[in-house]
């Protein structure tokens, strides 16, 4: 315990180490997060989901907090629905039992600088057989009311406002979101600032009859990462790539660390051989083309991230360091103690465990931290590639999606660079770490 | 039958290594026999096969060992029959210890000495935790370490005390016979009276036999019942230790012992004029021949080992 604790207070002294820790134990309370909060299967239903889980959101829109660094604001998204109490909802019975009113009305203060893609009302009403009747009106912060529509509400109804013919012919224009949004006394596009108000007026006309509705403002901006082609919330992807990315580094670096270690360490213990076996083994796969070999195999056989993650492992075993731990258990291995070891009558694999392999763990862990950046790239490169995971809401993936729909050219850079930053302080935090545990740990490093 | 009552008998063992010059005759045909309760001091120059010697017994052969051939047998089984895991188990697991040469570097610098000494008796004797740290206390007693150095790390110790901890460890097993590899020669002379004064006692207390292999001529003769003299790769001479201080028979041994600097006389210390023979080259006939002050026309062939008065000599001289 004492010797964890000296470690820590020499590693504390190197400022990377710190932010490299910071860094790491952020990724590690996102991992958490997006794991309480969101179950895997749940992540998979939202990121495999199409228009029937996403129709809230707009397309392509960028962060909400773009607004803070641009002059001209742009119309945020939101939804409101009667369900849950975020538009208000009162029922009025009438005379008649069977007759009752229900108004529905949303207030919403519109500051932005450009009119929105469109505006969605989705009711949802349940009768036996007579339909409700829904009467949809629209107040300016002028004052005028424009009427929008009249309809008989059938259980499921949607009601887009700027693909509602009827709407468009009366106000005479194809583009019902500049005609609504539009400030009659001004001769720019600007929209009329101020406060709006949607006001439903319902009736229903059987006594168990029931209207809700939900309205939905697609803007340009949305959430704190914005959405893609797909309307998919990007959070998804950043959050739950973080698990993704950390799993399949940490496992990668862990299982090609220790399995590359053990096998050096039996090779150089028992010699002969097996020796022989692993030096040629290893010399053939330095020449194999690494990231071919995994296009091969991602283009023939899976693109199971797990697969993948083996056949890495597979694949880093055999690399140059299993030399370079062979060079190092060579010495150790005539080391007196070993021989003493031998002397009562320790088995080989005793030897190989207790004896060589402790010798190597201060070389290991900073080479371990250290090799976790270069799996997490190697991910995404391979998401990047078209060989990503095909169910899994990784950071790879979304630049994948990005480069696929050609987001740069169109300006949205926020769909690469989030993902690309997340992948670039991942890869910052292990290596500030990896650095810091080979000063503290490496005695031909550590200063005196 | 007489002969398997000794506690170790060795029979013409060889141990040969192959190196780009050709075979390296580290020990070649070294027979010795040792009783219960007796310590043999094997003395040589560097390079004779000493070490050699007690890494055949153990058969801690290094990748290059050649030919390895001859009979060990301990209480009377040849244990050059058994397999290597046979070997393993039954004779390194607690017949045999041994005090590796350079016993300062033979603790695991990243254990602490009381696992490291209890390690054998929990994988070996099947002794709990508790079990084995209770008895590496005990061992530590013999050996005169502090119990509570059960919980310190080897670089914390020093050059005694660690030779202490590698003689504990050797003990643990409770062998019959434990080899010692120059148990002393990187200790200061305190020190090494101090270690054999523990040596001394193991064996009154404990009844156990030695094989010292040392080339300290005057602190190995505290603690020597026998005496055998070793020279390139071959013993050229077996007494008891009382007669051999005395009186050495070979040549060999007569100059090794003038070497030694007498405190009460004013005789100058002597040296053996020459080297000793190369261990890939070795001359035909006797292998000291070239620098013995008593060589003689037989010397060109080779002895053989000649009984005198109950001491075995390998010297034409004595025919």
């Amino acid at each position: 315990m004492t010797v964890l604790k000296n470690s820590i207070r020499d590693l504390l002294r190197y400022p990377s180490a710190i932010l490299g820790s910071v860094i790491i134990l952020f990724l590690l309370g996102v991992t958490v997060y997006a794991l309480v909060t969101i179950p895997y299967s749940e992540a998979i239903r939202l990121w495999r989901g199409g228009e029937d889980v996403w129709y809230q959101n707009p397309k392509y829109a960028a962060p909400a907090w773009f607004n803070l660094f641009s002059t001209t604001k742009k119309p945020v998204s939101f939804a409101v629905n009667t369900s849950d109490g975020s538009m208000l909802k009162t029922i009025t019975p009438s005379s008649d039992p069977n007759i009752s009113t229900v108004d529905i009305t949303y207030t919403f203060d519109y500051a932005y600088d450009s009119v929105p893609q469109e505006l969605i009302i989705y009711f949802t009403s349940q009768y036996k057989e007579k339909l409700s009747f829904v009467s949809v009106s629209w107040i300016t912060p002028d004052g005028r009311t424009i009427r929008i529509a009249d309809l008989a509400a059938n259980s499921k109804l949607t009601l887009r406002f700027s693909q509602d013919q009827k709407l468009q012919k009366r106000l005479k224009t194809e583009d019902v979101m500049e005609a609504i949004f539009a400030d009659p006394n001004s001769v720019t596009q600007a929209p009329l600032k101020g406060r709006y108000q949607l006001v439903i007026a319902g009736t229903t006309f059987e006594k168990d009859a029931t209207i809700d509705a939900e309205f939905v403002l697609h803007g340009e901006l949305f959430g704190t990462a914005g959405t893609d082609k797909y309307r998919r919330d990007l959070l998804l992807p950043l959050l739950y790539g973080t698990p993704i990315a950390l799993a399949f580094g940490l496992l990668a670096a862990l299982g090609t660390s220790l399995l590359t270690m053990v096998i050096a360490a039996a090779g150089t213990w028992y010699g002969g051989w097996l020796d022989e076996l692993i030096q040629r083994i290893t010399e053939v796969n330095l020449v194999l083309p690494f990231l071919a070999i995994l296009i091969m195999v991602g283009t023939f056989y899976s693109r199971s991230i797990w697969l993948m993650l083996g056949v890495t492992i597979l694949l880093s075993i055999f690399s140059g360091s299993i030399k370079t731990y062979r060079s190092i258990f060579m010495q150790s291995k005539e080391s007196s103690y070993i021989e003493a070891a031998r002397a009562y009558g320790a088995s080989n694999s005793r030897i190989i465990f207790s004896y060589l392999i402790p010798r190597m763990i201060p070389l290991l862990i900073p080479a371990l931290v250290s090799s976790v950046p270069g799996f997490v790239f190697l991910e995404a490169s391979l998401a990047v590639l078209g060989l990503g995971d095909p169910v899994l809401p990784t950071w790879g993936k979304v630049i994948n999606d990005a480069f696929a729909d050609g987001a740069l050219y169109q300006g949205r850079y926020y769909w690469v660079l989030e993902p690309a930053i997340l992948l670039m302080i991942t890869g910052f935090g292990f290596a500030m770490l990896g650095f810091a545990l080979d000063r503290v740990f490496n005695p031909r490093l550590r200063d005196i | 039958m007489a002969q398997n009552n000794k506690l170790l008998r060795i029979e013409d063992l060889v141990l040969h290594f192959n190196t780009s010059q050709g075979p390296v005759q580290a020990v070649d045909g070294v027979n010795f026999e040792l009783d219960s309760n007796r310590a043999v001091v094997i003395l040589g120059e560097s390079g004779c096969g000493k070490s050699s010697l007690a890494k055949a017994i153990l058969r801690l052969l290094p990748r290059n060992a050649g030919t390895y051939s001859g009979h060990i047998y301990l209480q009377g089984q040849d244990i050059m029959s058994f397999a290597e895991e046979e070997f393993r188990q039954n004779v390194r697991w607690g017949s045999i210890s041994l005090v590796p040469q350079a016993a300062m570097n033979a603790l695991n610098p990243v254990i602490r000495v009381g696992e490291q000494v209890a390690e054998p008796a929990i994988v070996h004797l099947g002794v709990d935790k508790t079990g084995a740290i209770s008895m590496v206390k005990k061992m530590f007693q013999h050996v005169g370490v502090p119990e509570d150095f059960i919980s310190r790390y080897p670089f914390e110790l020093s050059g005694g005390m660690r030779q202490r901890v590698v003689i504990a460890m050797a003990l643990v097993t409770s062998p019959v016979l434990i080899i010692l590899d120059e148990p002393t020669s990187a200790l200061d002379v305190l020190t090494q009276a101090n270690i054999f004064n523990v040596l001394k006692r193991l064996k009154h207390e404990l009844g156990i036999s030695f094989i010292l292999i040392t080339h300290d001529i005057a602190t190995s003769s505290e603690l020597a019942d026998d005496v055998a003299v070793m020279y390139a790769g071959q013993i050229v001479e077996v007494s008891d230790a009382y007669r051999f201080f005395d009186k050495p028979l070979h040549p060999y041994s007569q100059k090794l012992l003038a070497s030694v600097p007498r405190l009460h006389s004013d005789k100058e210390p002597e040296f053996i004029t020459g080297r000793p023979p190369s261990l890939i080259n070795l001359p035909k006939g006797c292998r000291f021949a070239d620098r013995c002050p008593a060589r003689f026309e037989k010397c060109v062939e080779d002895p053989p080992v000649i009984e005198k008065e109950g001491r075995n000599v390998k010297c034409w001289l004595y025919s």
